[in-house]
This record gives C-alpha cells, sequence and structure tokens, in this order.
C-alpha cells in the first residue's frame, strides 16, 4: 500500500512533469491520476472520444490532436472491413445518412462492398452525422474512418 | 506482352519486402495488403502503399481472397504477386485475378490444379516418365492392403490434398494398417475437406534436393539443385546450393526430371520440383511441385546470379525468358539459414515480442533478407521466421566460414532466436562433410542439449 505522503510526492513530480495522466499497477495496487480535473472518458477500438466540451491542459498545446479540434470532434466511426464504401443502397438513390441526421447504433450509415458482397455498416453508437469522411464508391481500408458522429 | 506498373503483394514478412526490393529496381509500384498487426512493417512502409485487410490473424485479413481481391482492384493494382505461403498457391485467387484482368505472378489455375492434388501430381510425374516413391491410391481397405503387398511395409499414409504432415500416418505392421487408414482419412477429411489418401513406401533416409525451374511457356530451364535436408518436423531449416557431393550423372538425371515434369503439365513460371533422393543406391523419387517462389530461392539467385523475382515478373509480363540451358552457371556455393524467433532452449517454442535491437552488418559474402529493424514486432498470429541469412563462397567450406561468422557478428535483440542452433549447425564436423539427410537434425539436437553454444 502507499501512504497519503507517498502519493502526495507522485502528484508533486506529475504536477512539475509534461505528463497530464499516470497510471501504475503494481501487485493489488491501482492507482490512476489525472492533471487538469478533465472527465476524460475512456475509449475503446479506434474511436476517438467524443470533444463536447475542448479539454484546456496545462501541458504544451501539442498534446491536443489537431485533426480532431479542427473538425469539431465527434467519434470516428471505423470501416469494419475493407471495401468500396456507397453511401447509398444504389447509384442515384438517397444516401442513408446526411450531416445533421441523428442515427440510433443500429442505423445503417453505408455500404461495404467485397467482391460483389454488400456488407451494411450500422453506427454502433447513437447520435449526430457531423461529417461524413470517406467518399463515396471508393476504398476503405479495415479500420479507416468512415462517417463522425456526436454522441448524444 | 502486357507491361506491370502497379503490383498487390498479397503476403507479408521478409518476402513482402524481398519483392518490392526487385519492384523499385524495375521501377513497378507496389501496394502492400497488411493486416492491422502490420500496419507498422517495414514492408508497409517501404511499399509506395500499404492498405489494412483486417485484424492481426491470417484467417481475417491475409487469407481472405475476396478481401485481397477488391484491395488489389481498389488500389488500382493491374498486377498480383503471392509470395509463398498464404494464398500463393491458392487456385481461387489466381482464377479471380485472370476474372478481373489482374496478371496474376505465378503459374496459370491449371497449372495450380495440376500440382495442387497430391494423387494429380503422381499420376503427371508417371506421365512424363519421372520415378515415383511406389505406392498408389487407397479408397477402401481392400484396396490399400493390394497397394500395401506391392510397397511392403513400413509405409506412409498421406493426404491426397495435404501437406505439413496432416493426414499422415506412418504403417510398421500389416495388422495396423486398417485401424491407421480410418485415422488418415478421418484425419484428411477434418483438416483439409478431402478424405481421400494414398500409400507410399516409407523411404527411411533419404536427401531431400529440388531443382529450380523456370518457364515461359516455351523454353522449360533449370537454375540447379537446392539441398534441403537440415529439416526439422518437415520445416527446412537450413538450405544449400549446389547439393553436396551428388555425383554429376545423378545431378543430370534430377534436373532432367524436373525439367521433363514442368514441360509435361505445361508448366508457365517460376516453380521447384522435390525429390527425395536415396544418395547409396544413386535413386530418387518425385515428392512435388511448389508452384510459386520458395523462402530459398536467394541460394539458388547467390550462385547463378540471376534475381528470380524479376524473372517471375517477366514472364508472367509474357515476355520470352531470353536464356538458354547454357546460359545458367554456377559460381561457388551458397547455404541459407532460417533464423526463426523460436526458445531453443524451450522445445523451439516460438518467442512474439519486440525487436529491440536489429543490427546486420555488411559482410563479404553475406546477404540478409529481413523485415526485421529495431524497435519491429514479431506479431504472434505467423510463421516465426524473422531473417534468412545467405552466405556465398569460392567452396563450401568457406560459406560455412562466412556463415559462421555472420552469426557470430550480428546483433537480434528483445527475442529469442534459433541463432544458437545455427552456429551448432556450422560449427559441426557432419555438417561440414556434406551430404546429411533428413535424419540428421533430429540427430544432432540430443548431441546439442549437454552443451549447446
Amino acid at each position: 500500500m502507499l501512504t497519503r505522503a507517498e502519493i502526495d510526492d507522485i502528484l508533486r513530480l506529475i504536477d512539475g512533469s509534461d505528463f497530464t495522466e499516470l497510471k501504475l499497477e503494481m501487485g493489488d495496487l491501482k492507482l490512476e491520476l489525472r492533471k487538469g480535473g478533465l472527465a476524460q472518458p475512456f475509449h475503446t477500438g479506434q474511436n476517438i472520444p467524443a470533444g463536447g466540451i475542448q479539454p484546456q491542459p496545462p501541458a504544451p498545446p501539442a498534446a491536443v490532436p489537431a485533426p480532431v479540434v479542427a473538425s469539431g470532434g465527434g467519434s470516428e466511426i471505423p470501416a469494419p472491413l475493407l471495401g468500396t464504401f456507397w453511401h447509398a443502397p444504389r447509384p442515384g438513390a438517397e444516401p442513408f445518412v446526411r450531416p445533421g441526421d441523428s442515427v440510433g447504433a443500429d442505423t445503417v450509415i453505408g455500404i461495404i462492398e467485397v467482391m460483389k458482397l454488400m456488407n451494411s455498416v450500422a453506427a454502433g453508437i447513437a447520435g449526430t452525422v457531423l461529417e461524413i469522411t470517406a467518399p463515396n464508391g471508393e476504398l476503405v481500408e479495415h479500420g479507416q474512418c468512415l462517417i463522425r458522429i456526436r454522441p448524444h | 506482352m502486357t507491361p506491370i506498373r502497379r503490383i498487390f503483394i498479397a503476403n507479408r514478412g521478409e518476402i513482402a519486402v524481398r519483392i518490392i526490393r526487385t519492384a523499385r529496381a524495375l521501377g513497378i509500384e507496389t501496394v502492400l495488403g497488411v493486416s492491422q498487426t502490420d500496419r507498422d512493417s517495414l514492408g508497409a512502409r517501404l511499399a509506395t502503399r500499404a492498405v489494412c485487410l483486417g485484424p492481426g490473424p491470417s484467417r481475417d485479413s491475409y487469407l481472405k481472397v475476396d478481401t485481397v481481391m477488391q484491395a488489389a482492384l481498389g488500389t488500382g493494382c493491374d498486377a498480383l504477386h503471392p509470395g509463398y505461403g498464404f494464398l500463393s498457391e491458392n487456385r481461387d485467387l489466381a482464377l479471380a485475378c485472370d476474372k478481373a484482368g489482374i496478371t496474376f505472378i505465378g503459374p496459370s489455375p491449371a497449372n495450380l490444379e495440376a500440382v495442387g492434388d497430391k494423387l494429380t501430381a503422381r499420376s503427371h510425374a508417371v506421365a512424363a516418365g519421372v520415378p515415383l516413391v511406389p505406392g498408389g491410391n487407397a479408397a477402401s481397405l481392400t484396396e490399400a492392403q493390394e497397394v500395401a503387398r506391392d510397397i511392403g511395409y513400413p509405409l506412409l499414409i498421406k493426404a491426397v490434398a495435404g501437406g505439413g504432415g496432416k493426414g499422415m500416418k506412418r504403417v510398421n505392421r500389416p495388422q495396423d494398417l486398417a485401424p491407421q487408414l480410418d485415422l488418415a482419412m478421418a484425419e484428411a477429411a477434418a483438416a483439409f475437406g478431402d478424405g481421400r489418401v494414398y500409400l507410399e513406401r516409407f523411404v527411411t533416409s533419404g536427401r531431400h534436393v529440388e531443382v529450380q525451374i523456370l518457364s515461359d511457356g516455351e523454353t522449360v530451364i533449370h537454375a540447379g539443385e537446392r539441398d534441403c535436408s537440415v529439416q526439422r518436423r518437415y520445416q527446412k531449416v537450413v538450405e544449400e546450393a549446389p547439393a553436396p557431393g551428388l555425383s554429376p550423372a545423378l545431378r543430370t538425371c534430377l534436373c532432367e526430371a524436373a525439367t521433363a515434369f514442368a514441360r509435361h503439365i505445361c508448366y508457365r513460371s517460376l516453380g521447384t520440383v522435390e525429390f527425395m533422393v536415396d544418395v547409396d543406391r544413386a535413386a530418387f523419387y518425385f515428392l512435388e511441385m511448389n508452384a510459386r517462389i520458395q523462402v530459398e530461392h536467394p541460394v539458388t539467385e547467390t550462385i547463378t546470379g540471376l534475381d528470380l523475382v524479376a524473372r517471375q515478373i517477366a514472364i508472367a509480363e509474357g515476355r520470352p525468358l531470353g536464356l538458354q540451358q547454357d546460359d545458367i552457371t554456377l559460381s561457388g556455393h551458397a547455404i541459407e539459414c532460417r533464423l526463426n524467433a523460436e526458445d531453443v532452449a524451450h522445445d523451439f517454442r516460438p518467442s512474439p515480442g519486440r525487436v529491440s535491437l536489429a543490427w546486420f552488418p555488411a559482410l563479404p559474402g553475406l546477404r540478409v533478407d529481413s523485415h526485421m529493424t529495431s524497435g519491429a514486432t514479431v506479431p504472434p498470429h505467423y510463421d516465426s521466421m524473422v531473417a534468412k541469412l545467405i552466405a556465398h563462397g569460392p567452396s563450401r567450406a568457406a560459406a560455412i566460414a562466412t556463415m559462421a561468422e555472420a552469426l557470430r557478428v550480428l546483433r537480434l535483440e528483445g527475442i529469442a532466436t534459433n541463432a544458437p542452433l545455427h552456429a551448432a549447425i556450422m560449427a559441426d564436423p557432419e555438417f561440414a562433410a556434406g551430404g546429411v539427410d533428413t535424419n540428421y537434425l533430429a540427430g544432432l539436437l540430443p548431441r546439442l542439449a549437454g552443451g549447446c553454444p
């Protein structure tokens, strides 16, 4: 176990460093420290956390991922597989979603075609569509960002 | 003749890097299909472009024919190189390429079919007059008993669609034939979806010698042989060219049998015909033909001066070979050691992880084919080979000396490798004498257990 004094020592070290976050695991002990008091949610997979509140880190500005800020934040919905991304169910049809649309986790946001086999892609999270990132009819890699959603 | 401009590489590791090397030399662009795990691999950084096919496990990425095809089409590639392993001898991929108008850098689907099924390959060998290990088809116990009477015991039951030792059973006595046959058929059905088996005489000792074939469909020539007898559990560990101690007459017979087989099936591309050689009896038997570039191709390149990948691409473009048999001349001796991420001290268990330091200095007569760099990751999903060391010398002894020096000098740290095993082989008088058979390594390991260097 760590004593209160030891934890204070660690806090002072972190305060004087460029780090914003420390996770320490020793046996049964788990210690997590974060600077700036931001309730930054844990993110899973490739989703970049929602940017409702702009973080104001005391650390150098380079620590903020610039592209997310520039695009107004949002969670990236990654391509679950490689293939050709289609915005609409068939050429000329209405796209599945447009920026501003409200979507649920099950809402289909597009189709990925792999050798004539059509795979529908669901949003995965509920929210508002911010941007359609991947162009229509072009190859997307596994994991490439398809659209951006601001979670509800 | 269709010049190739952009090759999709459906592979990973050192062979992806090897193909990129030649493509760059030829001014051809490359697109490498990678798994998520291989995004930062050397190949991914060297290719003109890399696209992620899917998650780490091969079945979700490198083995997905449709995904590979979609990636090749979507990135505007006009050719596809399958490397070795993975989909390299997959007929569906070759057919899909044909259909999509993508040049498959390898043989035709018909060629792949002729050599993919071992029973078909055997019948082609018979037709081409190439000697086979005595054996035959066994669809039922009665048939198996008849074949066994002809060939005698011990014998091997092998899967027609087989490979990698699966569905293979050794039978020593007639009373074991029935139960082993059932077992082999069940195993073959489970592993390959094809329960057909055949019987073969068990050749107790022999050398694994293979012949490199080059064919443009008109001219069929060979680029000499390679000896791959140093094996562990049917996996090649050390290869060399030429095969030590073969009589000129036997060598000529082997190379002629290989070209006869390739000619018989109208083979067009690079390929390798594998034989089991009984040196004492000056006899040899056809094993199989591999319709791809092989791991051990550098030993042939080293003694012939050929760039086999460049030749393979040129043949795929429809160019004539531009070589006759007399143009192939051999110079000196070459040895290849396959450096694997495996822990020799713990029964060769795989040793994936992060490479902290990779240093392969350029020594005279040494070539290193590797995708390792300091900081690289050896993922747990794939083959454990991390580098191929190829030593060349005017004599076999000189090549061994260069290899031993390379093994002393190089640094590959952070993961366990089988480098100590290679050092022991290079220092072993029996290996130095030349001409070891496929039982050699199994016999050497217990001797090393006491004092592995």
